[in-house]
């Protein structure tokens, strides 16, 4: 078991995929020479070469495109967004091509390709490099949506998406990738569609994923304290949605909080409130409580900039809240 | 009296044709007229639904480029797509079941008129929005590159086909992928269908330049004119470029000059487009001008060429008969494809 960042354990299973699959490239902006904005990529130019990491220019939809057309013609590539956000740029590429092509094509093709780099909100960086892209493309069928979080998981689950024989957005945090954690040196894979729990407890459920992830652990601390268990749950896969583990959840607890980092409208948490309405209605003790960002672009000034996504207090200050209530 | 460009010169004692292969021209050509034509019929009858874009006039093209390529080079398309669907193998019975949506069609029914594909014949699709196909075009040319240097597969020289309109060359993808092709030496060809029309969108009113061939240079690599409308003279362009790819000398930008005989879909009531200018290109029709020069060269007659229309007319009629008997997608398969998993439980 060794200490690694989490930006590293990306590296890493990016390099054991390599290793063991050439067929499996890097393309994107940086991502050879300077070795990705992140250094998700470092080293690995000098290694694999230019081809298999292949510096792009500065084109979006062009190299999404590109990659789109490799991995139909039996290529594996992994699509870096220097910032998740540029891939805006993608969006045709990402949603008409990656997603619906198998379908469209009757199964002519497959798809398979990582689109992955990093999202969410950092520090001060302003509208446009804070987005939560995972909202955006929820609705696009035939994508794999998975958020990581912790080095561990993001080093399982990338290697996971370089095998998956279908397109799979991957998203890293900005402000996660020098998460250090004690993970296993043997190659291991996690599966992209099963929820972890990462505090099991008994009194509400609480579903994030990502940043918010750790939030909710600096909240589960106040909340320990004060004597609450709840139950903490990283959704991991955002779509399709772990729906058995969220279920188990809470037939146990029967009262729901979402914590996420996306907008309010359209976001994760607004299909999460559907479908558990739909599916665990029953069970309910209390309406799902979501708490998301506000409905605002991002704004670069620090103190507006916290107000914009939710802070490990309201966290707190749900949970009491809902526990207050007579049922 | 219309101004029309000055198609270049060809002349066709620079080329050296057997009959096998005029014949083979002419036969693809005759194809994709008689499947348009028929498509007409077709969607006016209600047997087929939705945008259907018509190839008419543009067949030296497809069978031009396409037939100058080897089975294992691969194609990619746009929303006007059938003809080079047929001209790149896939049986005439596939592709007009997919137009009638049926489980037998060659994208199983899921795709329609502007999302053909096909696998076994490497055509890549099929592409409904303008110049979306260029970089996927770009992507298997990059594929052929890889397969060689990194894998080591020295059979890895396939050359790839795109096909786009005039309207696509004023689009960013059309210029990003020029750039990265010249950049890596891409095994491809940028193959312009100048039609003079996207949709309603003049070609010289939607554009700083309007010889797209010239940007080429721009981009490093060689822009040849041709005269889209004679099948010899893109045939010759084509294996100039072609060979130049599969040489690893890079990509060819080739803009053939040519006029969709019908409005851009079946839906476009077409007013904008003069009598005089279609009466121009209506004389340049590639079937006609290519059966004058075969018999011209004594590379076949008269009666010949009759039954290679006949045979064609049986193949589209087999065609739609294949469609009409074939049966509807299961319904019990409507989630089928959309991830590997559930295609394959």
């Amino acid at each position: 078991m060794a200490e690694v960042l989490l930006f590293n354990a990306l590296r890493d299973a990016i390099d054991e995929e390599m290793a063991h699959d050439a067929t499996v490239l890097v393309m994107g902006e940086d991502v050879g020479q300077y070795g990705g904005s992140y250094k998700v990529t470092k080293g690995l130019y000098e290694k694999y070469g230019n081809l298999r990491v292949l510096d792009t220019p500065i084109a979006e939809n062009s190299f999404t495109g590109m990659a789109v057309g490799a991995a139909m013609t039996g290529l594996k590539p992994i699509i870096e967004g220097m910032n998740m956000g540029f891939l805006l740029l993608a969006f045709n590429q990402i949603a008409n091509n990656a997603g619906m092509l198998p379908y469209t094509s009757g199964g002519n093709f497959t798809m398979p390709m990582v689109i992955r780099g990093p999202g969410g909100v950092g520090r001060q960086l302003g509208a446009e490099h804070s987005q939560r892209l995972e909202a955006y493309f929820q609705a696009v069928p035939g994508l794999k949506i998975v958020a990581c979080s912790t080095p561990y998981n993001a080093k399982g689950l990338l290697k996971s998406a370089i095998r998956d024989p279908n397109p799979v957005l991957f998203f890293e945090h900005v402000l996660l990738y020098n998460l250090k954690e004690h993970i296993p040196d043997e190659d291991y894979c996690l599966p992209l569609n099963r929820a972890e729990v990462v505090h099991p407890g008994k009194d509400v459920t609480l579903l994030t994923y990502s940043r918010m992830r750790h939030h909710v652990l600096q909240a589960l601390k106040t909340l320990t304290q004060e004597g609450f268990n709840p139950e903490v749950i990283d959704l991991i896969s955002l779509k399709p949605l772990d729906f058995e583990t969220i279920g188990a959840s809470i037939r146990k607890t029967h009262r729901v909080i979402i914590v996420e980092e996306c907008m309010r409208t359209g976001g994760i948490g607004a299909e999460l409130i559907a479908s558990i309405n739909e599916r665990f209605f029953d069970e309910l003790d209390a309406p799902v409580v979501r708490l998301s960002s506000q409905d605002i672009p991002t704004p670069y000034n620090g103190m507006l900039e916290s107000l914009t996504i939710v802070q490990p207090q309201q966290i707190v200050t749900a949970v009491k809240e809902m526990m207050a209530l007579q049922v | 009296m219309v101004q029309e460009r000055i198609l270049p010169q060809f002349s066709s004692t620079q080329v050296k044709l057997s009959r096998k292969e005029g014949l083979t021209l002419y036969e693809d050509m005759v194809l994709g007229r008689y499947f348009e034509d028929k498509c007409a019929e077709m969607y006016y009858r209600g047997k087929m639904f939705g945008f259907v874009h018509l190839y008419n006039g543009q067949e030296a093209v497809s069978s031009g480029v396409i037939k100058a390529m080897r089975a294992d080079d691969y194609v990619c398309s746009t929303y006007r797509d059938h003809v080079h669907a047929l001209s790149a193998g896939v049986p005439a019975r596939e592709v007009m079941a997919e137009l009638f949506g049926k489980a037998t069609g060659c994208s199983k029914g899921r795709g329609g008129s502007m999302h053909l594909f096909s696998a076994e014949h490497n055509l890549l699709g099929g592409f409904a929005f303008v110049a979306e196909g260029i970089p996927v075009a770009t992507g298997a040319a990059f594929q052929s590159k890889y397969r060689r240097e990194v894998l080591g597969d020295a059979s890895a020289d396939q050359v790839t086909a795109c096909f786009f309109g005039d309207g696509a060359s004023n689009n960013g993808q059309f210029f990003e992928c020029l750039n990265m092709a010249t950049l890596w030496k891409l095994p491809i060809l940028f193959v312009v269908e100048n039609n003079k029309w996207a949709i309603g969108m003049a070609h010289d009113r939607a554009t700083s330049d309007i010889e797209i061939y010239r940007k080429g240079p721009a981009f490093g690599m060689p822009g040849v004119e041709v005269d889209g409308m004679d099948v010899l003279a893109v045939w010759a362009t084509a294996q100039d470029a072609i060979a130049r790819a599969r040489a690893g000398e890079g990509p060819t930008l080739i803009e053939a000059l040519t006029y969709r005989f019908r409005g851009h879909s079946l839906a476009d009531p077409d007013e904008l487009r003069s009598k005089d200018e279609k009466d121009h290109w209506f004389a340049q029709d590639p079937i006609k001008r290519f059966q004058t020069y075969l018999i011209e060269q004594n590379l076949a007659n008269q009666d010949e060429l009759k039954a290679i229309d006949q045979k064609i007319q049986m193949r589209v009629e087999e065609a739609v008969k294949f469609a009409e008997e074939s049966p509807d997608p299961d319904p019990s398969e409507l989630y089928r494809y959309v991830f590997v998993d559930e295609s394959k439980s």
